[in-house]
């Protein structure tokens, strides 16, 4: 039992952490979100490192690597919320390539690996980092719909610091002929992880303003009523942090397990990003309310990525549904 | 990262299971008197097995367990739905303190007896007024030649009525700041002055008794750690609070949430969107319980301390396990709320799981301060 990440893997992390804080601050989250646009640079440095295809194999252009090493990259961009359309591009590359027919995979894994090509993973109604993607996977029904970009239509929501798009029209589009459950349960965990990074942040800010906030002649911190909601947050996040890292392990090590994972993931990491940030924007008072403070950007991203993949309910609902069947086999 | 378990681990589930699917305590005895005994008599066969404190060192008579096998004993009990031994407080919290701070003739004299059940310890901590303010306790201590004569009152103390030995913190210089003025004994309770009084609980049983201290001789040569010491001592004692028996109680959750679930589907009840959806979240917060329980494994056998995942776990389970009986209440109705069901009992119970070993109140303040560093709490 070895529940942590190996040297090699903490060494992706501290690599990417680093170059995120240097990259990425709060005024460049801002400037992007109200501009409504990518940090293009960024975008292209990430590829040159070949950040998008770290879980895309070697053959196609990839680093080889796992969901685990992939799951590391997207905490990490969730904790920095940076404006880039990584987790489209990654999670499209993932399905892709357990669905799609190896003509597909020639025609674009080796773009999306290089970060040359855009992707965005979703389904008709939602598609985070649609508007500007190359190619596109439409989840419908058991099935996918890969298509061009070209046919999603921008959807202007409450979370700036991303673009979506929805897929009124398939027409366009043909079919992955594989299974796809694998791919988008993998891409699930991917987004769980970057709702764990969303809520790492939102507790790390909150943490620091409720010790340097001072009312009643003392840190607001040292009331039990904060203190205690931000003992709750941490509680969360680490729930989260739990599942999903769980579930990276299992898409690599024991796929066999991967549904069960992913759903508990997803469920833990949409439920956690939500309460996490709401109580960062309780936690900072009047002004985490304004448009003025960031931990706004961070409960907006958190809305829309809880959604994204399905909502923690519909989670929640399968595990149920999994579980009783685990239960009557094993009484069977 | 590596989810599976070593071959030395797997060998070691392996004969626990063998020696498990030969051994069992037997069913629950109808009385409840009796069930002491019945966890005594079980303890001996686990001695006997090799099987009463895997986590203690070879040389006290342990089998040198990683903290890895030790969770993986106590998941392995839960699952077999034995109980724990009878000297559950002795081989968790006393034998470890003593293996910390104990004399060479007091590892001699004490740490045996332990793992044999020969002699039952109880935790002389609580006072009525030193609940989670445990160092503003006021029994006291004053030395008389080579003896203490110690007054004062203890509450909630588990197995007591058992005990032949007492974990006992009690302040011996009034002078000094409150952490400092303590000190720790081996206290036995078989003696003139101590008089224990069975505390019943809301579900009607009594598991643990005040306990009233008049003028109780102690020798000097009980003294654990020195004197002065005794919030040290305390402080090692309440750090083996949680250890390994969490295992226990998660699979316990476990089990109880499967009973459920499917009593829910027997029902036809699972089809139902909020019985799904809060059964669902119920299995989630069971696995991360167990998920978070083994990061915590890992954080100690790496780094040789528990992570801020570690200090979690309790608020977990006992949140957990208040909504778990509630739910069950809810699903089944009146029957769940009859005697002679077992929810019935499992729903007053749980309401002490976030008292018990540490208020949730008091675990908050905890991880705020030391884990997020927070100011001290007002």
């Amino acid at each position: 039992m070895d529940f942590d990440f190996t040297a090699d893997q903490n060494e992706i992390k501290r690599t990417a952490r680093d170059l995120l804080v240097k990259r990425i601050g709060w005024a460049q989250v801002r400037q992007h979100a109200e501009e409504g646009r990518y940090d293009d640079a960024l975008w292209r440095e990430l590829g040159d490192l070949g950040w998008p295809g770290i879980a895309v194999v070697d053959e196609h252009g990839g680093a080889g690597l796992g969901v685990v090493e992939l799951v590391i990259l997207c905490e990490e961009l969730g904790f920095a919320l940076g404006s880039v359309p990584f987790l489209g591009t990654a999670t499209t590359a993932l399905v892709l390539a357990q669905a799609g027919s190896e003509a597909q995979k020639q025609r674009w894994l080796r773009g999306l690996a290089s970060g040359e090509l855009r992707g965005a993973l979703g389904t008709r109604e939602l598609l985070p980092d649609g508007p500007g993607a190359d190619v596109a996977i439409v989840l419908d029904g058991d099935g996918a719909m890969l298509g061009p970009g070209g046919a999603i239509e921008p959807l202007a929501t409450i979370d700036p610091t991303r673009r979506y798009g929805r897929a009124p029209d398939l027409s366009s589009f043909e079919e992955l002929p594989g299974e796809v459950a694998a791919g988008v349960a993998q891409a699930a965990v991917a987004a769980s992880a970057e709702l764990v990074g969303v809520a790492r942040r939102a507790l790390e800010m909150t943490v620091g303003y409720v010790k340097d906030r001072r009312q009643f002649g003392m840190p607001v911190g040292a009331f039990q009523a904060v203190s205690h909601k931000c003992a709750g947050m941490l509680l969360a996040t680490e729930g989260a942090r739990s599942a999903t890292y769980h579930a990276a392990w299992t898409a690599d090590a024991a796929p066999e397990r991967l549904p069960e994972a992913a759903a508990l993931a997803k469920a833990a990491a949409s439920d956690a990003a939500r309460q996490v940030t709401a109580d960062a924007i309780q936690a900072h008072g009047g002004i985490g309310f304004t448009w003025e403070a960031d931990v706004h950007w961070l409960f907006k991203r958190a809305q829309l990525s809880a959604q994204h993949l399905g909502a923690g309910h519909l989670h929640r609902r399968r595990l149920a549904a999994l579980a009783a069947a685990h239960i009557a086999r094993a009484a069977a | 990262m590596d989810m599976t378990f070593s071959e030395e681990e797997v060998a070691f589930r392996d004969e626990l299971c063998r020696w498990l699917a030969e051994n069992s305590a037997g069913d629950l005895p109808a009385d409840e008197k009796d069930v002491f005994a019945w966890r005594r008599d079980w303890q001996r066969r686990l001695f006997d097995g090799g099987w009463a404190a895997v986590h203690w060192p070879v040389e006290y008579g342990g089998r040198g367990a990683s903290v890895t096998q030790s969770a993986i004993f106590f998941e392995e009990l839960g699952r077999a739905r034995e109980p724990l031994p009878a000297n559950v407080l002795g081989m968790l919290l006393a034998g470890p303190t003593i293996m910390v701070w104990g004399a060479p003739e007091q590892k001699e004299r004490y740490l045996q007896p332990i793992l044999s059940a020969e002699e039952i310890w109880c935790q002389g901590f609580s006072e009525p007024d030193a609940g989670s303010d445990l160092a503003g306790l006021k029994t006291r201590a004053v030395r008389d030649g080579d003896e203490w004569l110690v007054t004062g009152q203890k509450v909630w103390t588990s197995d007591a009525q058992h005990a032949k030995w007492c974990m006992l913190v009690a302040r011996t210089d009034l002078d000094a700041p409150k952490h400092k003025g303590l000190s720790y004994f081996l206290m036995d309770m078989k003696q003139p002055g101590v008089t224990v009084r069975p505390l019943v609980q809301i579900t009607g049983e009594a598991h643990f008794n005040e306990l009233f201290l008049e003028e109780v001789r102690i020798p000097h040569a009980n003294l654990l750690g020195g004197e002065g010491n005794g919030w040290k001592v305390a402080l090692t004692t309440l750090m083996n609070e949680r250890a390994g028996l969490g295992f226990f109680l998660q699979v316990q959750l476990r089990q109880q949430l499967d009973e459920l679930i499917e009593e829910a589907a027997r029902r036809g009840l699972i089809e139902d969107g909020y019985v799904a959806d809060r059964l669902g979240d119920l299995h989630m917060r069971a696995e991360i319980l167990r998920l978070t329980a083994y990061r915590g494994l890992t954080a100690i056998e790496r780094y040789g301390q528990p992570g801020p995942e570690g200090s979690l776990l309790k608020l977990m389970w006992s949140e957990s396990n208040q909504l778990l009986v509630q739910l069950a209440a809810d699903l089944l109705g009146p029957e769940a709320l009859c005697f002679g069901s077992r929810w019935s009992y499992e729903l007053l119970r749980a309401r002490g799981n976030t008292i018990e070993g540490g208020t949730t109140e008091i675990l908050k303040n905890i991880v705020a301060e030391r884990v997020l560093g927070l100011p001290k709490a007002r």
